[in-house]
């Protein structure tokens, strides 16, 4: 369904990302696992299509069809979308009307805004006439955000982080969420520092200097994760025997 | 009388396209005073709230005093409008909010056909100790831009008082504004000014918003919502001073600015004569967020919808 091939990225003179290849397929839970500044939400950046991040080289192939020159909206369009890590801010527009904005393109069956709410934890009553403002909490405005993926039941849904700034109990219901999407027919992209939250997907890979290092199931790139890179000496320059993982 | 029945249905029709509910225009349940070109079509006073009006031939003279402890249920609806495509139309307000009262005004002012039509608003607003008033005023201009608008509000608001305004002109061509609007608040007063313009075409757009926390513990915000489109001009001044103890104000900026021939342009005034009083300001200027309109389009909006979305919920 998707197929990302010798995707590189080159920003201000600097590689960001540098032969990423990756394939999913439908329904599949991918988690990314990678440490801070290897390319991770960069990756989700160049799938979305958002400006500034038109790859250097490479292709995007999405149900077969060459995606890597299209803008955003056609993207999202053809059934992809980004839960952002820090999601944007809207004065004057409601929960309600954030939710039903996704619904007007839903791909795998349109779910009611009250029952989005409702499985990412948020009472309807409570937040479906609030404003997607400031006055959300980032945990408030993330679940929000997962709720309007679940909303768009989109073909293939990236989603950075939805973990950060989630108090631990609440992971449960997060895992939950992912698993409803696949369970739709969505397949899941999914960017987490959380081992707990990666173990749901399907298959996981691990990122370091812009580059797959390893994919595997999860337990193992886990563990490769755990070992090699969170004591890696040199972050996000992937040298010598680790280069080879891949 | 002809001609004045005709005029009802103008000025009922004129107050519709501001959003205002015509049944309410003119009804003995309602306090309200309903003011066509110079002449008063309507006034009613209800207990608790006294409405005189005198018509002078540029405009009228109002004075609205709601007594005090008077808890006002329903609003008290304001029309002016000026239905002919000329014409200068002045209106003198005072408004007298008496102690522990509580009353909320909703102002229409419609300008349907302007071509050169000016509108003057000249308002001396007293809300006494504890007392609570909200104004919202909605202007609805024709397309052609030929409005001159004026609101000018000196607004003083005794211990413990709350005063909210919020002024919104965003359908039809804004013409030229000039918005005056500035609060003394006394001790523990609260003061918030609101303006929400959408100008296009050739409109300019002047918004000055001033609070004078006079009082200790007194808190101002002044906020400002503004679309310059086309080859509009906006400019706002947000001034806050601190003079007393513990006051708190802020002023709050988001100009948005539409196409290559639009400009827009902001200026935070901010003196503090106390070293108690904090005073805080936010301005964002420039093009829709570029993060808000691809998260829009993320879930499917082309670029054109997910900016009108962004501007729709900031004007809301």
């Amino acid at each position: 369904m998707l197929q990302l091939i010798d995707i590189g990225l080159v920003l201000s003179g600097k590689p960001i990302l540098q032969h990423v290849s990756l394939q999913m397929d439908e329904a599949e839970i991918r988690s990314i696992l990678g440490m801070n500044g290897t390319g991770k939400s960069t990756l989700a950046s160049v799938i979305m299509g958002l400006t500034g991040y038109g790859t250097t080289s490479g292709r995007i192939l999405f149900h077969g069809e060459d995606i890597t020159r299209l803008p955003v909206s056609d993207r999202a369009q053809r059934g992809i979308t980004l839960a952002w890590q820090e999601p944007a801010r809207f004065e004057g527009l409601t929960v309600a009307e954030y939710l039903e904005i996704g619904r007007r393109f839903a791909w795998n069956g349109s779910v009611s805004p009250r029952e989005c709410l409702e499985k990412v934890g948020l009472h309807p009553e409570k937040y479906l006439r609030r404003a997607v403002d400031a006055t959300l909490s980032g945990g408030e405005r993330r679940r929000v955000e997962l709720a309007s993926v679940l909303a768009m039941g989109p073909k293939l849904a990236i989603l950075d982080e939805p973990d950060s700034g989630i108090d631990p109990l609440s992971i449960d219901n997060i895992v939950d969420v992912i698993r409803t999407l696949s369970r739709n027919g969505t397949a899941v992209l999914l960017i987490t520092h959380h081992e707990d939250v990666a173990a749901v997907a399907d298959r996981a890979s691990s990122l370091c200097g812009g580059t797959v290092l390893k994919t595997g199931d999860p337990p193992t790139i886990a563990r490769f994760f755990r070992n090699h890179c969170q004591e890696c000496p040199h972050v996000n320059q992937p040298a010598g025997e680790e280069a080879n993982y891949v | 009388m002809s001609d004045y029945s005709k005029e009802f249905a103008a000025i009922a029709k004129a107050y519709e396209a501001t959003g205002g509910d015509p049944a309410a225009l003119f009804n003995d349940k309602f306090a309200g005073l309903v003011v066509s070109h110079n002449r008063i079509l309507f006034r009613n006073s209800l207990p608790g709230v006294r409405i005189e009006g005198t018509e002078m031939p540029t405009g009228a003279r109002a004075k609205i005093t709601v007594e005090p402890g008077a808890m006002v249920a329903n609003p008290v609806h304001l029309c002016f409008g000026v239905i002919p495509k000329e014409g200068l139309q002045e209106i003198i307000s005072e408004f007298e909010i008496g102690e522990r009262a509580k009353v909320n005004f909703l102002a229409h002012c419609s300008f349907p056909n302007a071509v050169k039509v000016k509108h003057v608003m000249d308002a001396k607003i007293h809300v006494g100790r504890h007392a609570e008033m909200t104004y919202s005023e909605t202007h609805y201009h024709g397309e052609d831009g030929g409005v001159e608008v004026l609101p000018v509000a000196k607004v003083v608001v005794e211990e413990g008082g709350i005063f909210k305004n919020e002024f919104k002109l965003i359908k039809g061509a804004a013409g030229e504004v000039r918005l005056d609007y500035e609060a003394d608040l006394k001790k523990d007063a609260v003061g918030e000014l609101n303006a929400k313009v959408y100008g296009k075409k050739q409109d300019k757009i002047l918004v000055k918003e001033s609070l004078f926390l006079n009082g200790e513990n007194a808190r101002g915000l002044a906020k400002s919502r503004i679309v310059a489109s086309d080859h509009c001009a906006s400019e706002v001044v947000g001034e806050a001073v601190g003079n007393a103890p513990n006051t708190r104000g802020h002023v709050d900026c988001v100009e948005i600015i539409k196409g290559k021939n639009a400009r827009a342009s902001a200026v935070p005034k901010l003196l503090v004569t106390d070293d108690r009083s904090k005073l805080t300001h936010e301005a964002a200027i420039g093009s829709v967020d570029k993060k808000q309109v691809e998260t829009l389009m993320s879930r499917g909006l082309t670029e054109s919808e997910a900016v009108d979305v962004v501007v729709k919920g900031m004007l809301r």
